[in-house]
Formats: C-alpha cells, structure tokens, sequence
C-alpha cells in the first residue's frame, strides 16, 4: 500500500436520472482530466443512468439501491473517497451545468490551503440570474454563511464543491441528506469544525434538462425551509469532528 | 357502576392484548411500555372516579372528563412524535446500509474486474469441462 507522492483526487458525479446528458459530461471530464478517477454515484435511478456509466470506459460507478438524494449520494461518495486513500474529492453536477475544466480551479484553491472549495456561479463569471424571493434567499444564506465561515460566499447552493482530506473524513461521517443539508448545513458542519472555506468563480451552463423554477410561491417555501435549515443547523449540537482528520491536519 | 366495570374491563383487555403481542415479539417492549401505563391508568381511574374529579379540581378544569379528554390527546400526541422520531432513525439506518451496500457492490465489481482477464480466457475452457462430464454421464 505506498502511496504515490501527488495527491489523489476523486471526482464524485451524484446522477439522478441524468442518462441523457451523462454520456457527455463524462466524455467531457474524461477529456479534459485523463487521469482522475471519476466515481458516478447512481442514486437510485428508474431510467438508465447505471447503464450509461457502465458502458462508460472511464468511470466508475457507485450504484445505490434506493433514491437518497445528493446528500445521501455525496456522503456515499466521501466514504468511497476515505476508504481508497484519496486526498481529494470533487463535486460535480451530472447535468452538465459544471464545466469540466473549471475542476482544476477548484482544486488550486484546495492547493492555496482551503479544506473546502466553492465553485460560486455569482462570483463575477457567467451571467447565471436569478430575481425575487428565491434572490433575496440566497443572499440571506450567503449573508448568514459568510460571517460563519469569516469569509465573502455568494452561492451557498452550489453543487460544484472541492475538499481535501480533512473534510473527506468529516463529511464521510456526516452529510445531511436534508433537503439544503447537501449545501448549506455541510457548509456550516465544516464552518464548525474549524475548516477553512474559500470560493472561486465558474462559470455556470444552460442546464440541458429543465429549468430552475422562478415562481413567486416556489421562492417563497424556498425562503422558509432556507431559513428551518440554517437554524437548524446552526444551533444544533455538534459531534467533535474525527480523530483522522485533526491528526492528518497536524501533521500537514 | 356498569360503565365503569365495562372500563376496566376494555383497559385489562387491552392489557392482556399488547402482553400477548409482546410474547410474540409482535411489539417491542420499548414500545409496549408506555400503553401498558396507560391502560393501567385509565383502569385506576375506572376503579376510584372520584380521583378523576379530584384531579380536575387541582387542574382548574370544569368538566372532569375534559380534563381525561385533555390528557388523552395529549398522551397521542407524545406517541405520534415517538413514532416519527424512530422512523427518522430508522430512515437514517436504511440510509447507511444503502451506502454500505452500494459500496461493497462496487467493491466487488471491481474485484471481478480484476479477475476478469484470466476470467474471461479461462471462462470458454471451464465451460467445457463443465459440459464434459454431462456428456459423459448417459
């Protein structure tokens, strides 16, 4: 069991019924990263998504028997991570919103020293727009999550995330498969464990299937349950983070 | 006095019931406890009424049977959370073998993989001598 000297990253795709876009995205990812290992967390799919990253070459796939949502997929994701030594994991949305070549931002980031790496799409990149209730929610988290983590975070929702070890061990043990418990209780979860969080600017893409909801209804609930969510997990107790993770940290 | 003798008798009933579920492990003994209480009190204030009245008197309630009303709805209420709090924990226990699942299926998958390249040379050939001794038999 030598471990190779440069760190090894895991690319973790959570796909929920993405059969039609996925075939992409991996050719995508095979393209511009040859050789990082890339883990498809199948979460429960009725169509044929494990098909799809089965006749894939380059991926491999993690095959959940039930619907466990991002959180629950994710933290399948993490545990595969710790358990086959990487040192890196990164998250990437199956849709096909994420580019690909913005993965090697995320990771200079992790390599400038940040335990957790976002990749913020309201960052100055892009044009991604969003107006209303569902705007005045997402800057509450950005606000609220900002003074947790002393840092300026502008899109808590992101599902394109970066970590290193430590927060490989943390999140192996402890992801929220709540709704919002994917983005931001993990965010406050690392905050409290004394990670250190940064973000870097992406662009995001015209999502190739559906499209985000803008009611005025929608936004609301959004705002509400945004809210339950970070009470919730900012207030609630805490479990001292894992042994691995400070030891590794230390010796870093 | 033939109301409340058909009260206890209903509360020894259901005591008798929920005893003979447990025996079957039908019920788990966590769960059985706080019912067996329960009839038991409801039988106690079958047997004494007066403590009913007494009670309510101590509560500020009217009407004593408002006040068992009161406590029945609320003893529902405290099971109905009891009941959503375990299957949140059974929820996160199906949550964790689904993962675990999950990952030793890949792990496995992986294995034969590896195998796979003598595997599939040698599968032709096993194939065969599986078949041979069948032809042989009649």
């Amino acid at each position: 069991m030598s471990t190779p000297v440069p760190p090894r990253l895991l690319v973790v795709v959570p796909a929920w019924n993405e059969e039609a876009v996925l075939p992409h995205v991996l050719d995508e990812l095979t393209a511009h990263l040859p050789d990082t290992d890339v883990l498809v967390v199948n979460d429960g799919s009725t169509d044929g998504t494990a098909d799809v990253v089965r006749a894939h070459p380059g991926a491999m796939l993690l095959d959940l028997p039930l619907n466990l949502g991002v959180g629950g997929a994710m933290r399948a994701g993490f545990r595969f991570a710790q358990r086959h030594g990487y040192d890196r994991v990164v998250q990437l949305d199956a849709d096909g919103q994420h580019n690909p070549a913005d993965v090697a931002r995320v990771v200079a980031l992790l390599d400038e020293g940040a335990d957790v790496a976002i990749g913020a799409r309201f960052a100055g990149e892009g044009d991604y727009q969003v107006r209303g209730p569902r705007r005045w929610a997402m800057g509450l988290l950005s606000a609220v999550l900002s003074r947790t983590a002393a840092t300026r975070l502008t899109d808590t929702t992101s599902g394109f995330r970066g970590a290193n070890a430590r927060a490989i061990a943390l999140f192996a043990r402890d992801y929220p498969a709540e709704y919002l418990g994917d983005t931001v209780e993990s965010l406050v979860i690392a905050c409290r464990a004394g990670l250190r969080i940064r973000q870097t600017p992406v662009t995001m893409r015209v999502r190739a299937g559906g499209t985000p909801s803008h009611s005025p209804g929608k936004a609301a609930i959004f705002l509400g349950r945004a809210v339950l969510a970070l009470v919730v997990a900012l207030s609630r107790p805490m479990a001292p983070p894992p042994a691995v993770a400070l030891a590794e940290g230390a010796s870093r | 006095m033939t109301g409340y003798a058909f009260a206890v008798a209903l509360c020894v009933a259901l005591v008798v019931f929920l005893l003979v579920l447990l025996r079957t492990r039908k019920l788990r003994e966590k769960y059985v406890v706080a019912w067996i209480a329960l009839a038991v009190g409801v039988c106690a204030l079958s047997l004494f009424p007066d403590v009913l009245g007494t009670l309510a008197g101590w509560a500020g309630v009217q009407t004593p049977s408002n006040l068992l009303f009161a406590a029945a709805l609320l003893v529902l209420l405290l099971v109905c959370i009891q009941l959503s709090a375990e299957i949140t924990e059974l929820e996160e226990e199906t949550r964790t073998l689904a993962e675990e699942v999950a990952l030793l299926r890949l792990d496995v998958e992986r294995g034969l993989g590896q195998a796979r390249p003598s595997a599939t040379q040698g599968t032709p050939a096993t194939t065969q001598l599986d078949e041979a001794p069948d032809q042989q038999q009649p």
